[in-house]
């Protein structure tokens, strides 16, 4: 046993290696990113022979999206191995086939799904709430409050997929992935062998089969249950009955935060049950709404509890949250925001007294490659007063923002060729689609192939500064020398790939190969090159 | 006893190490610490924000609660106007740098950004750069700021001086020193 200091999703990526960990696949995305970047550090560790107690090395990867991590994560499940999947919420979306039907098989090696959700969408484009797609598949969730419990999860999360045989996501939201606190650890486990699973048909999904498999795991349903009437993870605090508190992972934190100021304007606690495993405890929920007068739920996301547990009580009583607009249905909570729902008075800091601070948008980084590259797409585009510009996500993002108001779209990892390619199909031309590298083999790759199989005329820029940027450089699936010969094999035509240098020194020729693009009419790659400016700060770091 | 900090300032001033600084000396204090940061797209030059949670009970919010920080610790001072709410409205200080970083075209008249700062009733501004420059490194500035803060934080200043040496041992002597000479030079500013 030791004591570390560990972000949250550094406390899940050790709780994994400490539990038997052999493979780990992700696709970078905020707030998930440090899951994977620790698991790396520790797989280096264990191969310099500097991580105590795991003598057999894992796989720590990173994938081209989150579907491909996902499908990884289940091959090495397969294979026997504790396997573990992390991503952001949206990312969710884009493994969502293989996660949905992987609750059908019959996990051999623990498989745990972590996804981390980012309310209020510090760096995302929308707010969901994993919870309802563990619920969707028809798969326990457990939703850590703290570093510790992040830790702990993780482990009883393989014990628990191992058991049930199926996957278990491990939901957390962005304050806690990115808070840190000391953690207790546990010895670690040892790596299990390859084993594969026992012969029979439970990992083909056949419609007789997946018949059988969805109705297995209907039946489990009711175990579920039982073993969250029971879970340490789901505790019913007695207490004054006035006013019932329940509250989901992190939430707690911030009604604990505001306790003592509770009890001293009460004279007590209110009887609370929290909740960090579902499908939700039934009983549990009847017991307290039954002995109280009213309930308050506080829960990070959507209202996932308070919409199930209506369909859990009988009416009658009053139930607050984020349905009746006691506490906001958008953003994150926060101690403040808690602290108003359970009826404390606010606590009011300083303010300015006459100048209300501007906003400070983020930005491209002084020297970013994706400036220059939008000041020739800009100055190529001015012959054209009808052109749409579709983009994605990733820094270039930024482009949407003055002084460069460059792009027009930004929807999901990969859509800007395919909406490029849409608008164009129906009339709209020229139309340019603005893609990040590590964007393009993520999703970008597959809408291309359709672009080539219609000849349909958009011009694709390949923003290529050979990393995944905006989540802190990690690597790119495949280096910048490989992209070429990718397009050239779905079949562009080797005259209309241009590789060119995103750099203003090179802006007249930069625009008049654009313009050329443009004037094609078909699908042509123009790839600007430059490394990420942080991407080479990291370098010269290392 | 809780010491809750505001860390505040802009993408790429060094926030991260100071919160680290803070902490590890805290800890060695036996302290209960949280910290929480912000990471992804707000880093891209965008306004930085870390809050540093010190307590001799495990504390249990990530975040700090409105009202309720005893110090602002600020590399900018627009940064340091933004987080006033959070402040504790009859005992919390502001120790900011007076610097403006203005990488955006609505940034307020400097001038009227410290005219707000002098206003408050608890506040320490300091041209941080140039004392870093001074002390020989002009990178150096966020050091600054903690040696500023020094006599605020529940934490003995021999403790920050090891945190330090622990945080910049891999880059060097050198850098150490530097550092340590910033913390000092910050310390003098606030006796
Ligand atoms: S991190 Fe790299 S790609 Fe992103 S804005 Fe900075 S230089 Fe540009």
């Amino acid at each position: 046993m030791g004591f570390e200091t560990l972000m949250g999703d550094e406390a899940i990526a050790l709780g994994a290696v400490h539990a038997g960990l052999g493979g780990a696949f992700a696709y970078p995305g905020t707030p998930s990113t440090e899951i994977m970047e620790s698991l790396q550090d520790l797989a280096a560790r264990q191969k310099a022979g500097t991580l105590e107690g795991v003598s057999l090395p894992f796989v720590a990867q990173w994938c081209a999206n989150e579907k491909t991590a996902y499908e990884s994560a289940l091959g090495s499940c397969f294979a026997g191995k504790r396997s573990m999947v992390s991503m952001k919420h949206v990312g969710l979306n884009v493994a969502a086939d293989p996660f949905i039907n992987s609750a059908l098989v019959k996990v051999n090696g623990g498989l745990v799904v972590v996804v981390a959700d980012d309310p209020g969408m510090h760096s995302s484009q929308d707010e969901q709430d994993s919870r309802w797609l563990a619920d969707f598949a028809r798969v326990p969730c457990l939703e850590p409050a703290d570093q510790q419990e992040a830790y702990d999860m993780t482990i009883e999360a393989f014990e628990l997929s191992e058991k049930y045989e199926l996957p278990v996501m491990l939901r957390i939201t962005t304050r806690l992935a990115h808070s840190r606190s000391v953690v207790a650890t546990r010895p670690p486990l040892a790596q299990g062998p390859i084993h594969k699973p026992a012969p029979g048909m439970d990992w083909i999904l056949m419609p007789a089969v997946a018949r059988r498999r969805w109705h297995e795991l209907l039946g489990k349903q009711l175990e579920l249950k039982r073993l969250s009437e029971g879970s340490a993870r789901n505790t019913l605090k007695a207490g004054d009955k006035k006013l019932g508190i329940i509250s989901s992972g992190l939430a707690r934190q911030y009604y604990l935060e505001n306790l003592d100021d509770l009890i001293a304007a009460r004279g007590g606690a209110p009887m609370h049950l929290h909740l960090g495993f579902y499908p939700l405890p039934e009983s549990l929920i009847r017991e307290l709404y039954e002995a109280c007068d009213e309930l308050l739920i506080i829960e990070e996301g959507y209202p996932l509890v308070e919409r199930l547990l209506r369909g859990i009580v009988a009416p009658g009583k009053k139930i607050m949250g984020k349905e009746t607009g006691d506490i906001p249905y958008e953003g994150e909570l926060s101690p403040d925001i808690v602290r108003k729902a359970i009826g404390l008075p606010e606590r009011k800091g300083l303010a300015s007294r006459a100048l209300t601070p501007p906003g400070r948008p983020p930005q491209l980084c002084q020297g970013c490659p994706h400036a220059d590259s939008y000041g020739a797409l800009k100055e190529a585009l001015k012959d054209y007063p009808l052109h749409a510009v579709t983009s994605d996500i990733g820094c270039y993002t930024l482009g949407a923002l003055p002084p460069y108001n460059a792009i027009e779209t930004t929807v999901d990892m990969g859509a800007s060729i395919g909406m490029a390619r849409g608008a164009a199909e129906v009339g709209l031309t020229p139309v340019v689609a603005v893609i990040g590298d590590s964007t393009f083999y993520h999703s970008g790759l597959s809408n291309l192939i359709d672009a080539v199989s219609h000849n349909t005329n958009i011009t694709v820029l390949i923003l290529d500064n050979d990393t995944t940027g905006m989540t802190g450089a990690q690597p790119t699936i495949l280096p910048s020398s490989r992209l070429e010969p990718v397009l050239k094999g779905v079949g562009i035509a080797p005259e209309h790939i241009r590789v060119l240098r995103a750099h203003r020194n090179e802006h007249e020729q930069n625009v008049q190969a654009i313009k050329a693009e443009l004037a094609y009419e078909g699908p042509s790659v123009i790839v600007l090159v430059r490394e990420c400016i942080e991407a080479l700060k990291k370098a010269r770091k290392a | 006893m809780n010491y809750d900090i505001v860390l505040c300032g802009v993408g790429g001033q060094g926030g991260i190490s100071v919160s680290v600084v803070i902490a590890k000396a805290a800890m060695a204090e036996g302290l209960r610490v949280k910290q929480s940061e912000v990471h992804g797209m707000s880093q891209r030059g965008g306004e930085v924000l870390a809050h540093l949670r010190l307590s001799d009970k495990e504390p249990a919010s990530p975040t700090i609660a409105k009202g309720c920080a005893s110090l602002i610790l600020s590399f900018e001072p627009l940064e340091a106007l933004r987080y006033l709410p959070w402040l504790a409205a009859e005992s919390g200080i502001v120790i900011s740098a007076t610097s403006p970083l203005k990488n955006m075209a609505s940034y307020p008249d400097t001038a009227a950004v410290l005219a707000e700062l002098e206003a408050l009733p608890r506040k320490l501004l300091l041209d941080a750069d140039a004392m870093a420059r001074e002390a020989g490194n002009v990178k150096t500035a966020n050091m600054v700021l903690v040696g500023a803060a020094a006599k605020h934080l529940p934490i003995k200043p021999e403790s920050l001086i090891a945190a330090i040496r622990e945080q910049f041992a891999r880059k060097g002597e050198a850098i150490v020193d530097a550092n340590l000479r910033a913390f000092e030079h910050g310390r003098t500013a606030n006796p």
